[in-house]
């Protein structure tokens, strides 16, 4: 059973903002709704990292814990999509949210924000596949064309990776064990498996 | 703002279509697709198995294959178009370059397909408001003034700002329309971004151009970058140079900022700008300290490196640290790791050749090679990342002020060698251009046809300087932008007078840019709207001088045309198209893009551009997926044994089918399998001392010795005459391999294992330049004036390019009180060039919407401004801008950055109600070169927008 995930691999995201402009080129997601963000933390210090950022399809989706009107349901795939003819945009998802991935089209107070928006895995909604109405309130459905989210499969260094958790995990692993065994220099950063906050996390 | 999505056909077929259930059937092939190619974890995010899902594509979606038009990465991009709309954009995995991968302008190019703050008709300013007209209109009114100042002034007063946006056809059908006019006042971006690469590295060893590929980076043991930030101006090399570095290669850059790549650097050095010739001399004196130099490499091909070691010498490491800041051991560990990882790659962007000395500074770089041995090398090289899609094509073919296509000069053999390929009379020609003689800047007199042009660093300056001053009849009267910002060359407040002192004005390109709205013009100012390069089609040559076909996504947008039918438009108007479209088919106003193709082909032996048939480049295009992602070599498939885009010099005619030369200068391979040897371009012998190679030769050659470029005569020294056909004889008796247009000198040498172009040492000494030895001078707005003192500027010139220029009456001034910080400049990832059509694409407008400038936090305290306020940069040359300010750590103090991409501010004025109704990019700011000052190199008049001085008031 696929369990799609994405996993950025901090050490070749370049902050190149292709992720996004494929989403929204793919999604033709308007102005101000973004799907997905890259975050830069030190910027300009030396321990500056950026990493890609969207929905993380949660197993245990915090969104949907909070949602009043229960619009959230996970596919067979593991990819957490909503109903946008159900979402009141009351904006609880936003504060459950620990990646700040849900997004509203208009400012606004309680209700006024519109129906909320998010990075659907490239997998449309619970409208029919390839309808209209899919595109129009979800973007494209990718995934039901056999293919992976634009994102990642545009990524300029191939640092974002999209797939079934277990193949893509693997796949960075190998990248990180294969890293530590090409490292001669003591001060290549590109040395250890690590995935982005390990050190802060365990102090390491 | 919606673009128009993939429309119903895909809603009907949705029956039988599969579902996302279907997917997880599949999972296990889908996961298999995610690519575990390759050991070293590379091609990591391939496509999802999606057989099935592609047997159900209709027809009525066309996939088709094209470039970006962004940097010169060469990126392959899959345009999905259903009833004549561009509907989507796939991943073009099977791609060498980019294997599938974009950056943020790549992954947004389908909404120039859509472009709906495009430039959509021809319009015309009358009393300072805008009116349509139509095309022919435009053409007449434009080609009768452009008559009227050719007869009052003669044609030297028109300029030909044409660009590295163009096709290769394009570019090269510029050159010669410029030709056909009668001037050589014609020029693009490559003046301004690389000319002092090209000449700097042509002078060393031969070809201007990057020599080894993105790709060839894989095989690198160590990579220095030093003025470059691929990670914001050519994202997807990064994901070659990350191969190498997670394969055990250190990432060294050198950069006086902490750019997005030195963020993945082993190591940052941060230099003072302008200082790159101590801090490379810096490292060699370790080299000769420690006996690092690879003494057979030098002794067999480098001419002069003693002289080298004596300047060197001079560079202890105390003086070096002191003039460019850096410490020792920095140096040290630097120049360490160059040494004991080899071959190692060095690549250089703007950072080292926007100077007054770039072309010392790309020498230097040269040096360091040649010392290390690390040239003619798989995983070496000169990596000379270029900028526009089509940089190097245009500089190779197009429209350049200091030679015709294919570097062959301005001198009467070269005219008549052209003239031998476009079928004309040269006396014609000759007649076309002015017959005054005029003073060359080296002491003798010249016609304007056998001088360098005013290049697009000084238009300005051929409008608004004395007309007695300038080596031509009168001043430029006439500009004509064709694909070209303005924002991207300096001294702004200048500009402005200059473009409201002509007589006409003419934009011609896909959006209005800075020209339609800097100045005051209330008349006499035309827009002419052409389209993008994927309304139309054509080849291009990406930065490794791989040649690619772009095949056309959509038909031209609104009223626009493709720049090679408003050229024919334009040539018949001023009545020379019937001689220069002699030999080019043309149907309906548009000349056939495939019979311009074989014209160069059949012109252009210098560089090997006469290999590249239409036939071979689509070949390659249609089999991306045959060649390999590191060497660049088809394996099996019908383009086997070559390689891909069958980068230049591609030797001789198409039917000698030579594979391309993927590195250039490599001995380890025959000639006529993409292996070069250094070219001997610089004569057999300088003071005495032999320039020719000595014992080293290209696998498999016959001559195991240096030798000279070949010619006829040296066919029959050798006695190998007789190896060429009697049809071949007869075009080359008398002629060399550069004006052979048999192509069977060529032929016969590389039979023979040699190298067309001889066999020489590569020359650390340019006895032709300022400089015959790179040495350092300070830049003319310096404020550490105890540098100006030891390292001055050169002293002004009299008429360089045609131009009085300036040096030290400039840097005899000291403006370090009242401007007491240093500025320098460089890219965004979002945006290109002058920004204008970036600043068009909403997906890119939105994630820079502010103009910036970096300030250090002290220098923010200094001047009492905060993190996201206004403030004002002021320059010495009276230029200011309002912008924001960003508090940052990436520049040192003393230093302030900004990006070069913003227009349509000036000096604190919104200019938004001068562009056309419906055509304001969603992003317009101020444009840093309004506070950019005077300084040209003094090789090529780059101009130095890397180091200038300026001060900050709070706003």
């Amino acid at each position: 059973m696929a369990r799609m995930k994405f996993i950025c691999d901090d050490d070749r995201c370049i902050e190149c903002d292709a992720c996004i402009t494929a989403c929204k080129n793919e999604n033709e997601v308007p102005w101000g709704v973004n799907r997905r963000r890259v975050v830069t933390l030190n910027d300009g210090k030396a321990d500056e990292t950026s990493i890609s950022v969207a929905c993380m399809h949660c197993s245990d989706a915090p969104c949907a814990q909070v949602c009043p009107v229960n619009c959230f349901y996970t596919t067979e795939d593991g990819v957490v999509l909503h109903d946008k003819d159900l979402c009141i945009g009351c904006g609880y998802c936003f504060y459950a949210c620990p990646f700040g991935a849900p997004q509203f089209p208009q400012d606004g107070a309680f209700g006024n924000r519109g129906k909320m928006d998010k990075c659907t895995f490239c997998a449309g909604g619970p409208e029919e596949d390839f309808s209209e109405a899919e595109f129009e309130k979800y973007g494209r459905n990718r995934l039901a064309e056999g293919k992976l989210p634009l994102c990642a499969e545009m990524c300029s260094t191939k640092a974002l990776l999209a797939g079934d958790g277990d193949v893509i995990s693997k796949l960075f692993s190998q990248r990180a064990v294969e890293r530590q065994l090409n490292q001669e220099e003591s001060d290549n950063s590109a040395s250890g498996p690590k995935l982005w906050g390990w050190k802060t996390a365990y102090k390491e | 703002m919606k673009l128009i999505k993939r429309s119903t056909s895909v809603d009907n077929k949705s029956k039988n279509k599969l579902n996302r259930r279907t997917f997880l059937k599949h999972s296990s092939l889908a996961a298999g697709g995610v690519a575990l190619s390759g050991s070293l974890s590379f091609a990591l995010m391939e496509k999802a198995e999606a057989t099935e899902a592609e047997a159900q594509k209709t027809a009525d979606i066309k996939r088709i294959r094209s470039v970006c038009t962004h940097c010169a990465v060469g990126c392959g991009v899959i345009a999905e178009v259903e009833n004549g709309v561009w509907t989507g954009q796939e991943p073009a995995f099977d791609h060498p370059f980019n294997l599938g991968a974009h950056c943020a302008k790549g992954a947004a190019v389908r909404e120039h397909g859509h472009g709906e703050r495009r430039l959509k008709y021809p319009m015309k300013r009358i009393d300072g408001k805008w009116k349509r007209i139509d095309w022919q209109q435009a053409i007449d009114e434009i080609g009768d003034k452009i008559l009227a100042i050719r007869e009052q002034s003669g044609p030297d007063s028109v300029y030909w700002l044409g660009s590295s946006k163009h096709n290769n056809e394009q570019s090269y059908l510029f050159r010669k329309f410029a030709a056909f006019w009668g001037s050589n006042n014609i020029d693009h971006q490559a003046r301004i971004c690389h000319s002092t690469t090209v000449a700097g590295v042509a002078n060393t060893w031969g070809y201007g151009a990057m020599t080894n590929s993105f790709n060839d980076i894989h095989n690198s043991k160590a990579i220095l970058i030093i003025g470059g930030n691929p990670a914001e101006a050519h994202p997807v090399s990064m994901q070659h140079i990350f191969k190498a570095k997670e394969s055990g290669a250190p990432l060294i850059v050198i950069d006086p900022r902490f750019t997005r790549t030195a963020a993945h650097a082993t190591q940052h050095i941060r230099l003072r700008p302008g200082t790159d010739v101590p801090l490379i001399w810096g490292m060699l004196w370790h080299i000769f300290e420690n006996g690092w130099e690879d003494k057979q490499f030098i002794q067999q091909r480098v001419y002069g490196m003693e002289a080298i070691r004596k300047e060197v010498s001079e560079w202890t490491p105390d003086k070096v640290e002191h003039v460019t800041g850096v410490p020792e051991a920095e140096v040290f560990r630097a120049t360490k790791t160059m040494a004991t990882h080899r071959p190692g790659t060095f690549i250089w962007c703007m950072g080292g050749t926007q100077h007054t000395i770039g072309n010392n500074n790309t020498r230097a770089y040269c040096i360091f090679q040649l010392a290390l041995g690390n040239m003619g090398i798989a995983g070496g090289g000169t990596n000379i990342f270029r900028g526009h899609d089509n940089v190097q094509g245009a500089t190779d073919l197009g429209p350049n002020a200091h030679t015709l296509p294919a570097y062959y000069g301005l001198t009467e053999a070269a005219w008549k060698h052209w003239a031998r390929v476009w079928d004309i009379d040269y006396n014609w020609l000759s007649k076309r251009f002015d017959t005054a003689l005029y003073d060359d800047g080296a002491g003798g007199k010249k016609r304007t046809m056998n001088m360098s042009g005013i290049p697009v660093s000084r238009w300005i300056d051929g409008v608004l300087e004395k007309p007695e001053l300038i080596a031509q009849n009168d001043n430029i009267h006439a500009m004509v932008f064709w694909g070209h910002a303005p924002n991207s060359q300096t001294r702004s407040p200048e500009m402005k007078q200059a473009m409201d002192k002509l007589d006409l004005l003419v934009v011609i390109d896909p959006y209005p840019t800075n020209s339609a709205v800097l100045n005051d013009r209330p008349d006499n100012t035309y827009l002419l709207p052409a389209c993008t390069q994927f309304e139309t089609y054509g080849s291009l040559t990406s930065s490794n001088r791989s040649l690619q076909w772009r095949d056309q996504v959509i038909e031209p947008l609104f009223e626009s045309r493709p720049d090679h039918q408003i050229l024919y438009q334009f040539a018949e108007k001023l009545g020379f198209a019937e001689p220069m479209f002699k030999h080019i088919r043309v149907e309906n106003e548009i000349p056939s893009i495939e019979d311009i193709t074989q014209e160069f082909n059949h012109g252009a032996w210098t560089i090997g551009y006469t290999g590249q048939s239409v036939e071979r480049i689509k070949k390659h295009q249609q089999n991306w997926h045959t060649f390999n992602t590191t060497t660049l070599k088809a394996e099996g498939g019908p383009c086997d044994g070559e390689y891909f885009g069958l980068p230049w010099p591609c030797w001789g005619t198409p039917e000698q089918k030579h594979p391309g030369t993927p590195v250039l200068y490599d001995t380890s391979k025959p000639v006529a399998e993409g292996g070069l040897t250094f070219r001997a371009r610089f004569g057999i012998e300088h003071d005495g001392v032999s320039l020719l190679a000595d014992g080293s030769y290209s696998k498999g050659s016959e001559i195991k010795q240096g030798y000279p470029e070949f010619s006829a005569d040296l066919l029959k020294q050798l006695g190998w005459w007789d190896d060429l056909t009697p049809a071949e004889k007869q075009l080359a008796e008398g002629k060399n391999w550069k004006t052979d247009l048999s192509g069977g000198i060529q032929r016969v040498a590389i039979k023979h294992g040699c190298a067309p172009f001889g066999n020489a040492k590569a020359r650390c000494i340019v006895w032709q330049f300022p400089d015959p030895v790179p040495i350092h001078r300070e830049p003319l707005y310096s404020n550490r004036r105890d540098m100006v003192k030891k390292f001055p500027t050169y002293k002004d010139r009299k008429s360089f390019y045609r131009l009085p220029t300036r040096y030290a009456s400039i840097q005899h001034v000291d403006y370090s009180q009242d401007y007491p910080l240093t500025m320098t400049s460089g890219r965004l990832v979002e945006y290109e060039g002058g920004g204008e059509e970036t600043r068009s694409n909403p997906w890119l407008a939105e994630l820079q919407q502010h103009m910036f400038v970096e300030i250090h936090p002290a220098d923010a305290n200094n001047a009492g401004v905060k993190h996201g306020e206004q403030v004002w940069v002021e320059g010495p040359e009276s230029g200011r801008i309002k912008v924001m300010a960003f508090v940052t750590e990436r520049v040192g103090r003393g230093l302030v950055f900004m990006p070069f991409h913003f227009a349509g501010h000036y000096e604190g004025q919104n200019l938004a109600d001068r562009y056309p109704e419906g055509t304001v990019p969603y992003v317009l700011g101020e444009s840093c070169n309004t506070v950019f000052t005077y300084g040209y190199d003094a090789v090529t008049a780059m101009q130095e927008t890397k180091v200038s001085l300026c001060r900050l008031r709070k706003a």
